[in-house]
């Protein structure tokens, strides 16, 4: 790896992604030759390029191909695990991000096209002496999880919809939250949760 | 998914340039299809070029219309205060695609060039028509989401795309460019219905062209009304929906130049959705419409007519029905009617 990755990398990672990287190595020279057959539109990639990511207010430095999506960029390179992979296809929420103040499914987004964008993930909402952030509170005080697996998406989700409409009529909510799903089907308290955040949080949100 | 490179250009020029390679290149809008195609290795482009840096605003035309960028996204098609005065149907269409964070992603340009979503199709397995394969799966297969209409040719897919319902049904031109210059090319003429020639893809588009504009007449003095059946509502596409968009003979309330009253439809679009190939036209519903006085029983008429042709599949013969209901609701609301 890159003396420019942002992050230490344990022997196990670089094993992982060994195999990738050699491989990478080898259509690299295919990628420069192409990039200079093209006038005025440079390519990039097939092999690792440099990506530079903004996440939750850090700055991150990564090696990788353009194919990686921003998701597996911040889980498997970054290690911010907090987001999840469920469907990796847009069809369920656990990957919700907030890219520029809107939501996107980090999934189904490239991270080589999200730089120099505002990213904000579930890991940097808790205030570092670990105070949980107004809507993952209001999620733990009305249980609006079962396995927990799509809330870090929900919480995003609902802190998007929170900027938008501080007081949400429960129209609204639903009309926010309804790009995540629950397969344990706790949906009437994640739609407590969201509602009982609006109003601890007075109508204003902490950023996250 | 395949590894490929990327390329991210300025101009529709260098875009346009940047297609042209030894190898397959497809332009990329907010990627909510294509990667996901990617991914299942239905597509593996050896490049992909970012179109996202094209024109992404909405702009007043000079004849009273709007020319929508084929990269605005579709969340800000929906909170358009200028489509929703002008083109209230496209902001309805707009504001049901998906959910927020497609909606917060997809582009126009992306939304009416998305591939279809027959789950043959979405299938690697399959090597359908659609795929260069020689049979269709869909005839003898599971249908329940397949076409109504339209269903004489080889593949019997449903259009996937909502805005271009809306789009077809206000007349609306598509801007292309391509290695050749620009061209402009009617909404209804973009969509193509498969035959065995064409059945690898769905519109008029050579693969290196770019769709830049969707550019939208003045709507003249019309009612529009939009209605959406959907299983779930959201995270899925609809099972049938409707635009309508009835040119009315004189301003409400008022007498029209012959006498006629200002209730009365001059002549009315019905495009379906959801129900063949391509966004469909209904003449048939268009015809039960013209001259008559717009009503709840005008309404009725146009549903039952919209649906008289259709010639299901073995297995959605349920979709006539949502079909008849979705056309007769959207005249509904063009009506101001209020419906469920
Ligand atoms: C769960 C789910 C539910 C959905 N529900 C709906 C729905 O109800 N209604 C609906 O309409 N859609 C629905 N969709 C589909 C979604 O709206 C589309 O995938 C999205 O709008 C595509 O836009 P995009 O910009 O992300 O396109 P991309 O994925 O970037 O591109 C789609 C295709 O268009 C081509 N393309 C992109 N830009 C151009 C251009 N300028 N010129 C020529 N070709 C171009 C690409 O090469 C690609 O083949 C749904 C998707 C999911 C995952
Ligand atoms: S309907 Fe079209 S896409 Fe689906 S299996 Fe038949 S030919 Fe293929």
């Amino acid at each position: 790896m890159s003396p420019k990755d942002g992050f230490g990398f344990s022997r196990r990672d670089f094993l992982k992604t060994a195999g990738a990287g050699s491989l990478a190595t080898a259509v690299t020279a295919a990628g420069v030759a192409e990039a200079h057959a093209q006038a005025g539109v440079r390519a990039l990639g097939p092999g690792d390029v440099p990506v530079t990511l903004t996440v939750n207010g850090r700055r991150i430095d990564l090696r990788i191909e353009p194919r990686v999506t921003l998701l597996d960029a911040i889980r498997n390179r970054a290690d911010l695990t907090g987001n999840k992979r469920v469907c990796d296809r847009g069809a369920c929420g656990a990957c919700t991000m907030i890219v520029d103040g809107r939501t996107v499914y980090s999934c189904s987004t490239l991270a080589i096209e999200v730089q120099g964008k505002q990213i904000r993930t579930v890991d940097g909402l808790a205030s570092a002496n670990g105070t949980l952030h107004p809507v993952q509170q209001a999620f733990c005080d009305v249980d609006g999880l079962m396995c927990g697996f799509c809330t870090p998406g929900f919480v995003v989700s609902t802190i998007a919809l929170l900027e938008k409409h501080p007081n949400p009529t429960p129209e609204q909510a639903r009309k926010g939250l309804d790009g995540n799903i629950c397969r344990c089907g706790t949906f009437v308290r994640v739609m407590e949760a969201a509602m009982a955040a609006a109003t601890s949080s007075a109508g204003g949100v902490r950023r996250g | 998914m395949k590894a490929f490179a990327y390329v991210n250009p300025a101009t529709e020029k260098e875009a346009v340039a940047a297609l042209k390679i030894d190898g397959i290149a497809m332009p990329l809008g907010g990627g909510q299809d294509l990667l996901a195609r990617m991914k299942d290795y239905i597509d593996s482009p050896d490049r992909i070029v970012n179109v996202k840096g094209l024109d992404a605003t909405v702009t007043a035309t000079p004849d009273g219309g709007l020319k929508i960028g084929s990269a605005v996204k579709i969340v800000d098609l929906a909170e358009n205060a200028q489509v929703a005065a002008l083109y209230p149907a496209v902001v309805a269409a707009a504001g049901e695609v998906g959910t927020p964070q497609i909606r917060n992603q997809g582009t126009v340009a992306g939304n009416i060039n998305q591939r279809p979503r027959c789950w043959y199709f979405r299938n690697e397995e399959f090597v359908c028509y659609k795929k260069g394969g020689s049979r269709c799966f869909a005839v003898n297969g599971e249908n329940q989401y397949h076409a109504i209409f339209g269903n004489d040719g080889p593949s019997h897919i449903v259009h996937p795309s909502s805005l271009a319902v809306p789009f077809v049904a206000y007349g609306a031109r598509f801007r292309v460019v391509g290695p050749n210059g620009e061209r402009e090319v009617p909404a209804a003429e973009y969509f193509t219905m498969p035959t065995l020639q064409n059945v690898l893809k769905e519109n008029v588009l050579d693969d290196e062209e770019l769709l830049t504009h969707v550019i939208l007449p003045a709507p003249g003095n019309v009612k529009h009304g939009h209605y959406e059946v959907r299983y779930k509502q959201s995270h899925d596409w609809p099972l049938a929906f409707a635009t309508v968009v009835l040119m009315m003979s004189a301003a409400n309330g008022t007498t029209g130049a012959n006498g006629t009253s200002g209730n009365t439809i001059r002549s009315a679009r019905v495009v379906l959705g959801a129900v063949a190939p391509v966004p469909w036209r209904s003449r048939p519903a268009e015809e039960a419409l013209a001259g008559k006085p717009l009503s709840e029983a005008t309404a009725a008429l146009a549903g039952e007519a919209a649906v008289s042709e259709a010639k299901p599949m073995s297995g959605n013969v349920y979709k006539v029905q949502i079909a008849k209901t979705a056309v007769k609701r959207a005249v509904m609301r063009a009506a101001g009617i209020k419906t469920v």
